[in-house]
């Protein structure tokens, strides 16, 4: 457990000091969801419309830039190497990273959602909803996206591909995020359904994630 | 012969070899058979002649997924095993998958102009086709970065299983999001609703097509086979040369 904390702790603590990495996914979840309004038109029916769409996707992008610096950081300076040879098992250890890297750059998109919601004409109620899916959604991103960052950084490449890999698996996600959002918000679909799914989708990637991530560290790093 | 000599690739080219003209014949043998029972059959009676797109679009599709279900599987022997053979399967099934894929979407698209009326919707079907489409070319990308062939192939192997794992449930959300395209006609219970004058040329192309899927399967993977040993022999070369 003293492992599982110690490499908690230090992944935090790097994100949050160094570069500010962690409020980058921030600013450039409120730029993409400024920058809509500028392609789509300022009609607010429109936007509260799409407005769940938007924060979605914005969500998705931000979350999908931020993985670059999962392994890669660690790979160049060699920590990775020492977490392969610890006493952890590296699925844990690339588990414990992907939830500390979750809480750096996932939790501020939820954090921030509901504000950025009412830019863009969603209901001050409904945008507690809106962060609630973003909440138990964002997570599903961060453990899918973890296998691709492995992948990457075990092939030495990132940025493009990574996106070309991650993007298609994350169908589900956007599907049923964006389903649950609209449910709450304007109906008339039940809500239950397609948030119980999102969760769904979350846990089980929660335990595949690391395994299929530290399946492609060991076999792309040995 | 047993089986499991083939997994020596020398043995493997030989085989291949010798049973390659004979595959080749017997796909041209049934496209001409089954192309021609395609063109014979009946029209449908409100789709008219555009009814004949099916026999390209449907086994297209089933090839294109076919192809990943091979890359699994191949996936499998290249983590369990670590058999080179393995990884050359896996790596000439995907861009035939993808190609396989991309003639099923393009049918598709022709077939829903006239039926549908335009050439792209965003129906359930199709959309998880493209998404197919899609997870191909993230395969496909790994292997064009992948620098050294053994390593791409396994990080192409775990991504085939993460991929196996999610189709079904891209294919579920999917269906979720919306449908438009008829169900499942074919395989069902209670027996098929096509009429048997169009369901056996179609089987007999489906029959033609996976013929086709082999044959050429079964060439890349000899020039692929061919191309590492080309690659070896050079690097060898470099080497001495170097010394």
């Amino acid at each position: 457990m003293s492992a599982f904390t110690a490499l908690l702790t230090r992944d935090i603590r790097l994100a949050i000091r160094v570069g500010g990495g962690a409020l980058m996914g921030a600013l450039f979840f409120l730029i993409v969801v400024v920058m809509t309004p500028f392609a789509v038109g300022p009609d607010l029916a429109l936007l509260a419309r799409i407005g769940p769409a938007i924060l979605w996707l914005g969500a998705l992008l931000a979350s999908l830039l931020a993985l670059d610096r999962l392994f890669a950081t660690d790979h160049d300076d060699g920590s990775l190497d020492l977490l392969m040879m610890g006493s952890l098992p590296l699925e844990l250890s690339v588990a414990t990273k992907a939830i500390a890297h979750w809480l750096t750059t996932g939790l501020p998109l939820v954090v921030i959602a509901p504000l950025l919601g009412l830019m863009l004409n969603v209901e001050l109620k409904a945008t507690g909803w809106l962060a609630l899916t973003l909440l138990v959604g964002t997570p599903a991103l961060t453990f899918i996206g973890l296998v691709g960052a492995a992948l990457a950084v075990a092939l030495r490449r990132g940025g493009l591909l990574l996106a070309v890999l991650v993007l298609p698996l994350t169908v589900p996600v956007l599907i049923f995020g964006v389903a649950a959002a609209n449910a709450a918000i304007v109906g008339p679909a039940p809500f239950g359904p397609p948030f119980t799914i999102l969760c769904a989708l979350s846990l089980a990637s929660l335990v595949l994630g690391p395994i299929a991530a530290a399946a492609a560290l060991r076999h792309g790093l040995e | 012969m047993p089986v499991i000599d083939l997994a020596n690739p020398t043995r493997f080219l030989t085989v291949v070899n010798r049973v390659l003209p004979w595959l080749i014949a017997a796909t041209v043998i049934l496209f001409a058979v089954g192309l021609f029972r395609a063109m014979n059959a009946p029209d449908d009676y409100q789709q008219g002649a555009t009814v004949k797109i099916m026999f390209l679009h449907v086994p297209a599709a089933w090839l294109g997924m076919f192809g990943w279900g091979l890359m699994s599987v191949a996936a499998l022997g290249t983590l369990v095993w670590r058999h080179p053979l393995a990884d050359v399967a896996g790596k000439a099934a995907a861009p035939l998958g993808a190609a396989f894929t991309f003639i099923c979407l393009v049918t598709g698209s022709l077939w829903g102009r006239p039926t549908w009326g335009t050439y792209w919707v965003w129906d359930a079907r199709l959309t998880s086709m493209l998404v197919l489409l899609l997870l191909y070319f993230g395969v496909l990308a790994l292997y064009w970065t992948a620098e050294e062939p053994g390593r791409g192939a396994r990080a192409a192997a775990i991504l085939s299983l993460v991929g196996a794992v999610n189709l079904p449930i891209i294919k579920f959300s999917v269906d979720w999001w919306n449908t438009l395209h008829q169900p499942a006609s074919i395989f069902r219970m209670g027996g098929s609703t096509i009429d048997p004058a169009i369901l056996t040329p179609l089987l007999i192309m489906a029959l033609a097509f996976t013929l086709l899927f082999v044959t050429l399967h079964l060439a890349v993977m000899r020039n692929e086979i061919l191309r590492r040993r080309v690659r070896s022999m050079r690097l060898i070369q470099a080497r001495e040369l170097h010394a």
